[in-house]
Order: C-alpha cells, then structure tokens, then sequence
C-alpha cells in the first residue's frame, strides 16, 4: 500500500463527485454533521450503530457488514472514499472495517470534511438514494487485527504504540471528559508500549504529513520496524489512524489494530499496567 | 496575538447544569471574521503548553466554542474558510471568555 492507492486529495475528489463507480461516505462521530451539510452525493454509516453489533461488544460480523453495504448501495467493484470530522478518526476506523472485510478499493479522503470546510468548498445536504445492491465480504482478515491475548503476549516483544493524548498514556486522565461511559477500571498503559498520539501524524488542517516526517516521527520515539507492531488507543478509532499511517501509507507489513483498546485492556483481570510518561517495563 | 480576553467573564454561556464551576475550567468563547461576525463552522484547536494537541471542536452557528481543561497556560487556535487565528491564553478555575479573530 501506499499513499497512492489509499488516499486521495480534495482536489481529485471535487472533480470526481460524480464519476461513476466512485461512492463517497460520511462516517462521523457526530452524525449529525452530515444532516448538516456533506460532500455532494455522499451518504452516511454511522460508526456506532451501523458498524458495531448493538447487543455483543463486536463489530457487525460478515452477514451483518454485507446487509448494511447492500442496503447503503454500496457493490464489490466500487471505489469507496471515506471522509469524515475529528481529522478522519472514524473515516478510518471504516476504513479499516472495509479491508478487514477485503473491500477491494477504498481509499481515505486526505483531510477529511475540515480540510473540505478550511478550502470552502460545497456542501450538500440532499441524501442520495443508491439502489440496494447484493454485496459479498470477505471472512475478516485478522492480520490486521489484534485481540487481548496478541497485546499481552506482545509486552516486551513487539511494538506497542499507545496513540492516545500524553495525560491518558501516563494515566492521569482515562478519556476525553465528554464520553465517561467508556472509561475502563484503570488507568495507565500497556507496559512496554511507545505513545507516539495520533495527532503527530496530522497537520493541523486534518492532511496527512509526508511519509519522510511520518517515518520521523515514528523511528524518533522508538518504532523497531524489524518487529511486528501493535496500535490502541481508547476506543481504537484513533488507533485506526494510526494504523492508516502505518501500514497504508508507510506500507509497514505487519501492523495490527487492537480495537478492544483501554477500555477493554484497563478493565482486564490480573494484566500488567504501567503509569507515568515512560514504556515501563513487563514488571511494572 | 489576537485573543483577546473580555473584560468580564460571560456568565451567560449555556454550561450544562451538571458542571461544577467551583471545580471545572472552562476556556470558551466566540470566533469572528474581521467584519466583527461570527464564524460558525470554524475548528478550534487547544494545545497545551508544550504545544501537544489536547482537543479540537468545531464552533456553533453562533461560532461559540468550549473546550473543559485545566488551569495554566494554553494555546487556542482557531481554522476556518476565512483565514486562521488564535494565541496563548492563561486561565484559571471558572469560565474563562474570550474572543478569537481569524483573518
């Protein structure tokens, strides 16, 4: 993968709107920023309720991610361009859900809708009707997809990058003030793990850096790219983002998204948990 | 620097009745073109005092932001389709108001 197949500018995108085969989607923690005003033709998943099962904490599993693309008008062979608010957390959180289930082309809009917002341009808010389509997915690709037992047995071996904010690494804080019903029991890291958080990768109009600031920044706090790395974050939406640079646009082999995250890790009996700013150590 | 602290805090801001103000600090305030209007659809940035990104929020129609932090130094930035801007702000416990001009 590279920065070619998996992202496409503003630019491209305005002149694409209406290209045939190309379905753009919103995916936003606010859903009602769509409602609001979208990329013209675009529609809408919603990141909670259309792509997580309402009863078991899980993803939509394969019968149900082929009745919602079905449903969306969304077939195998079209081109899906993901774009969102938050600097495109949740556009790559889809993301990631569209590989795992071996979507063939899909790419991220660079930017997401603050860079569509910061460069003024149009906005629509008719909802587009796509006629229903008889899609099929893959079963999930789990390399790229990590559970519990992968990061515990990862302390101290592979590369665990902590993406979330300094004070949530170090435990001083559990998660951003506005979600308190996702805290996990405890506070703190995975032992061993890097924090690199996820906004290193960005500039401040939501844009990706350039691959030689991404490898930079990534081999500056510890990356050994020899090894197999681990991402989290809270929730692992930001970690998809991670995951984004890391393995689509860096083009990393083995790069896997735990999206249990803290809130799974830090409610886990009997696990290892570090506190403060350092990795810490399997001991901790 | 163009944020600019009102002279006094706006105790009118609609804070959820749930916040505790005795314990809560409250950076919030408006973004304005340089025409005086307000911008909505502007993001808001606040980085701390190293710099580091903390929270982002996209203003109102009346383009009000809020961001909930703690008391010390902070940077706001503010991004909109009429240009950028912000500066450092020191804050304290309570509400802290202020303006943001983008130009």
């Amino acid at each position: 993968m590279s920065r070619d197949t998996a992202l496409v500018s503003a630019d491209w995108a305005e002149k694409n709107l209406e290209a045939p085969g190309v379905v753009f989607v919103e995916v936003d923690e606010d859903t009602s920023a769509y409602d609001g005003g979208h990329i013209p033709g675009a529609i809408k998943i919603d990141w909670k309720t259309d792509l997580q099962d309402q009863v078991r904490r899980d993803f939509v599993n394969k019968k149900q991610f082929e009745a919602l693309l079905s449903e969306r008008g969304i077939s195998n062979d079209d081109t899906v361009i993901l774009y969102g608010g938050n600097n495109n957390w949740f556009a790559a959180y889809a993301y990631w859900y569209f590989k795992l289930y071996g979507h063939g082309d899909v790419k991220l809009l660079d930017g997401g809708r603050k860079k569509w917002e910061l460069d003024a341009r149009p906005y629509s808010k008719d909802v587009p009707q796509r006629a229903a389509t008889q899609y099929t997915a893959q079963e999930q690709d789990l390399s790229i997809r990590a559970f519990r037992d992968d990061v515990v047995a990862a302390i101290g071996v592979k590369n665990l990058v902590d993406v979330r904010s300094p004070d949530e690494f170090a435990g001083r804080l559990l998660a951003p003030a506005h979600l308190p019903q996702e805290q996990a029991q405890r506070a703190g890291h995975v032992p061993t793990a890097i924090s690199v958080p996820w906004s290193k990768a960005a500039n401040e109009d939501g844009t990706f850096k350039t691959d030689d600031d991404l490898r930079d920044i990534y081999s500056a706090a510890g990356l050994d790219t020899s090894k197999e790395t681990i991402a989290y974050c809270r929730i692992g939406e930001r970690s998809s983002h991670t995951w984004f640079v890391l393995h689509e646009l860096l083009g990393e082999p083995s790069v896997k998204n735990y999206d249990g995250s803290w809130t799974e890790y830090g409610s886990l009996v009997g696990v290892p948990v570090a506190l403060g700013d350092e990795p810490g150590t399997l001991e901790a | 620097m163009s944020v600019t602290t009102c002279a006094a805090p706006d105790q009118a801001a609609p804070i959820p009745a749930s916040v505790d103000l005795e314990k809560e600090t409250v950076i919030s305030g408006t973004v304005l073109a340089t025409n005086g209007d307000p911008v909505a659809g502007a993001y808001v940035r606040l980085l701390d005092r190293t710099g580091e990104f903390t929270a982002e929020v996209v203003t109102s129609p009346a383009g009000r932001f809020r961001f909930f932090a703690a008391p010390g130094q902070w940077t706001v930035r503010a991004l909109s389709r009429f240009g950028n801007g912000g500066g450092e702000v020191s804050v304290a416990r309570g509400v802290n108001e202020f303006q943001v001009s983008v130009s």
